[in-house]
């Protein structure tokens, strides 16, 4: 479970690093100027740099964004946080009560993907994906599993 | 006769049509079809116990039996640490955290003769799935129909046979059933149930692991089709948070999903499909060729990673490879070379072809007729329909036991194919002909395609209808005599194949009444009457459980085969000469052996058939002391007769079989009717063993083993004493014999 979980959160962390490597080796310069006024932004994605599909995405999640799905996202970002943080423990000092481990990090795995479920089924966009499940629905399910999810893990944990 | 019920609701009878038009109507027509399908599906379970009487059938039930009664009597906290001295001995088992659980659980609450109650559930559940699949109810109804009847899995849920496969096949179509609906619906909730239901899966069946690969590879090959949605990130992560923490709850499961292979795909997935879930969220900010670029370098690079990850960890030792059960599915060749236990199990036996006919009859060949119907219309289901089917089809040609896994999607697959089949020539109305050119179907449809060059043909519906009523009668006539032919096969089957415990054996007498042979029975009461409370009886691990269950007797090895060095002790003790047994028995605390032994009946599946697994499994251990080839003759022949080879007639398994076996017959006569062989006159000699119960066929022999000495001789020595021989040199010419202790 921890290393594919990892690797998506790396997935995400890597697409800056990356896009500042290849700017610098190929786009130099038309790369330097759109860092800094926003407007530019516009004449980078034109150009193919890598360095605008960050920017874009950010602009772009900050423009379409509403605020309660941005306070989904801030929990997830949480969940991920914690997550890292006992698989980093697991590493470091050993995986000895292993239930405890297991059920905790499964906890904030279960949790994230259910909240990932909740913002899938609530986002505007991905109306028609879901024709039977309405916001409500949608928050009652994800109650529903939430319990589910944290009785096992109590009843795992010894 | 389920099956000419339900083909009823769509007859062509126009009155019959007008009838049912009205929407209650045929919701209650429905149910009532359904429970006539259950009740049919229960009675056909019930001629075991028509035919012989209520009892518990093979091996296996008899553990699980006796498992329940202790729950019972002991409470479930108890339960999970029940440490069972009385197998095993003198190891024991750790009962409680070796066990799936979900069956026992399940019987506390309800009456004894439910195996055939589940058979209705599992109609229903085959229902629903088939539901999911196709708008035309009338598939889910004749889906239902055959789920109950179909021989398949009859065998596994007679009355009688107390055993997980039974409640396992109905969770396992449920839970493929909430599958779909969670991946139609986009529903964490239906996921959530899906999950729960898998749970109960994992804690009834070993088998759970099929669905552990089943539905990763559905969500796999969906992603690889470009068929990826939200609704499937919603399910399928859903089902796997919930369902892998729901399996851990069960302590024989535990870590395993982190830490094995066969759970390795589900997880891999899982991850993926987070990956995918993100790719897919940042393209809406993309331009299409750089989220392409992105898309296909970024996917690849760490899926291959994440392979490369699995690999590394395996071979580091994090995760354990693939075990050597599920291995042996691969490699088919696998399981005889290195676990010859797995490879005795007659249920692990490749499947041989007749049998699918004789399991599935009709529904093997509408099978993939049904999947061809998939292929057409293929949404996400279809595809469910078409991986299940390539999937369990390469399994049940591997092992003769997981036929089980494969039955649901071919009662599913064949009703599509036989109401799609019926539907087209059972509607009464003949389609109107407007134009000269839309007669021919095929006609129409290769003009259409014509037209519009750019679809496929398969998304263009041809127009398909039939005239003539004398070909609508033909056909469906045909078919309804195909569909009850199905129902005759189904009955003979089950009441002659799989309706004969056993435990108890049936044969008839010259003037054709039944004669019960109940030689089983009659050994272990002896056993239960005439031995101590804790005597040891060692016999091969077949009849563990039964000696278990009804003689109620410590054993050295039952059916749970989990410690492979223990049954290769038994092994080698049966397989060697009496004076390497001996001690193996002593130190054993070995009081009784039992021998199965069907020469004066003709009864096939008795030991000495058996016995070259035996020794095969302890040359395994000890290739310095068994070897098989000693059990051959130079001629490569497996033989029982004078011609047996010096090995095989000094071991115990021979003796025990033989002994006295020639006094039956008058001089020269001495004959074995399974092998077909001519005996010798003068049968062997036993030194430590004394012969104690031989049952009234002689199918059951059991011995009691001898203590030491009384003046510290050796036995053959003692015996060749008892019968009346001086002590000769001879005895001294084997030499000093020292004890084997290993």
């Amino acid at each position: 479970m921890a290393p594919k979980k990892s690797q998506t959160k790396d997935a995400s962390a890597a697409a800056p690093v990356v896009t500042t490597g290849t700017t610098a080796s190929a786009v130099p310069a038309v790369s330097a100027p759109s860092k800094k006024p926003s407007s530019a932004a516009v004449a980078a994605k034109s150009s193919d740099a890598w360095s605008s599909v960050a920017t874009n995405i950010l602009s772009h999640y900050q423009k379409t964004t509403p605020q309660r799905t941005k306070l989904i996202d801030l929990f997830m970002a949480f969940l991920v946080v914690v997550g890292g943080l006992q698989f980093v423990y697991c590493v470091v000092a050993g995986n000895y009560p292993f239930n405890a481990f297991l059920s905790g990090f499964s906890a904030t795995v279960g949790q994230f993907v259910l909240t990932a479920s909740l913002r899938i089924q609530t986002t505007e966009a991905n109306k028609a994906d879901f024709p039977s499940v309405s916001p409500e629905r949608a928050f009652a399910d994800y109650v529903v599993g939430s319990l589910i999810l944290h009785f096992f893990c109590v009843n795992f944990i010894n | 006769m389920a099956v000419a019920t339900a083909t009823d609701s769509s007859s062509p009878m126009q009155t019959l049509a007008d009838f049912g038009k009205s929407k209650s109507l045929r919701t209650l027509l429905r149910v009532l079809i359904l429970c006539f399908i259950a009740g049919a599906a229960v009675s056909s379970r019930l001629f075991s116990v028509i035919r012989f009487e209520s009892i518990i059938h093979e091996f296996d039930p008899w553990f699980n039996f006796r498992a329940t009664k202790y729950l019972i009597a002991n409470g479930f906290y108890d339960f999970w640490d029940w440490f069972d001295d009385r197998t095993w001995h003198p190891l024991g088992r750790v009962t409680g955290g070796t066990l799936y659980p979900g069956l026992m659980v399940t019987s506390e609450t309800f009456a004894s003769c439910w195996p055939p109650a589940f058979s209705g559930l599992t109609a229903f559940a085959a229902y629903l799935l088939t539901n999911e699949m196709t708008t035309n109810t009338s598939a889910g109804l004749l889906a239902a129909a055959f789920m109950g009847i179909t021989p398949g899995y009859i065998s596994r849920s007679v009355a009688g046979s107390y055993d997980n496969e039974a409640i396992a096949i109905f969770l396992l179509v449920f839970t493929f059933y909430l599958w779909i609906r969670a991946l139609k619906l986009g529903s964490v909730l239906w996921g959530a149930l899906c999950a729960l239901f898998y749970g109960y899966m994992v804690a009834s069946w070993g088998g759970y692991a099929f669905i552990t690969c089943l539905v990763p590879l559905h969500a796999f090959v969906l992603i690889c089709m470009g068929r990826y949605s939200t609704r499937l990130y919603v399910s399928y992560t859903t089902w796997y948070a919930l369902g892998t923490l729901a399996s851990m709850q069960i302590p024989f499961v535990g870590f395993l999903p982190v830490r094995t292979s066969e759970h390795m795909p589900a997880l891999g997935i899982f991850g993926f499909l987070q990956l995918v879930a993100f790719i897919y969220y940042i393209r809406s900010s993309l331009s299409g060729a750089q989220f392409k670029a992105f898309l296909f370098v970024g996917l690849g690079a760490v899926f291959g990673l994440a392979l490369l990850a699995l690999v590394a960890m395996t071979s580091a030792g994090y995760i354990a490879p693939w075990s050597g059960r599920f291995y042996s599915l691969w490699d088919t060749g696998y399981a005889k070379i290195h676990i010859p236990i797995i490879a005795s199990v007659s249920e692990h036996q490749p499947t041989a072809w007749p049998a699918f006919f004789f399991d599935l009859n009709l529904l093997i060949w509408l099978f993939p007729a049904g999947v061809y119907l998939c292929f057409q219309d293929l949404k996400d289901e279809h595809v469910f329909v078409v991986v299940y089917a390539l999937f369990g089809s390469y399994f049940a040609g591997v092992m003769v036991r997981l036929m089980l896994t494969l039955t649901p999607i071919v009662c599913v697959a064949a009703a599509m194919a036989a109401s799609q089949l019926l539907s087209t020539f059972l509607s009464v109305k003949s389609p109107v002909a407007k134009d000269p050119e839309q007669e021919d179907a095929t006609d129409v449809s290769s003009k259409k395609i014509k037209q519009n060059a750019g679809s496929l043909r398969s998304t263009n519906s041809p127009y398909v209808g039939v005239y003539s009523f004398m070909s609508k009668g033909l056909v469906s006539g045909i078919m309804t005599i195909y569909l009850l032919l199905f129902v005759l096969h189904c009955t003979w089957v089950t009441s002659n194949a799989y309706s004969s415990p056993s435990v108890v054996l049936a044969s008839r007498m010259p003037d054709g009444s039944q004669h019960i042979i109940d030689d089983y029975r009659e050994a272990y009461q002896w056993l239960r009457q005439n031995t101590k409370e804790d005597a040891k009886i060692m016999s091969w691990w077949d009849y563990g459980y039964q000696i278990g269950g009804m003689a109620d007797r410590p054993t050295l090895v039952d059916n749970n085969t989990w410690n492979n060095t223990h049954i290769a002790t038994v092994g080698k003790a049966m397989s060697s000469s009496e004076e390497v047994s001996y001690p193996i028995m002593r130190q054993h605390e070995v009081d009784y052996v039992l021998v199965v032994f069907g020469g004066l009946l003709g009864y096939s599946g008795d030991d000495i058939n058996k016995f070259l697994w035996m020794v095969r499994i302890a040359e395994g251990i000890w290739p310095d002391e068994v070897s098989e080839r000693k059990f051959f003759t130079p001629r490569g022949e497996y033989r029982v007769d004078g011609e047996a080879t010096e090995t095989m007639k000094n071991s115990l398994m021979y003796k025990m079989s033989y002994y006295n076996y020639h006094t039956l017959f008058p001089p020269g006569q001495a004959q074995d009717r399974v092998r077909g062989v001519r005996l010798p006159d003068t049968g062997p000699v036993l030194n430590t063993l004394d012969e104690a119960f031989t049952s009234e066929n002689w199918i059951i022999r059991i011995y009691k083993v001898k203590d030491l000495d009384n003046v510290g001789r050796d036995h053959a020595a003692a015996a060749s004493f008892d019968r009346g021989h001086k002590k000769k040199k001879a005895i001294k010419k084997r030499g000093p014999r020292t004890l084997r202790v290993d």
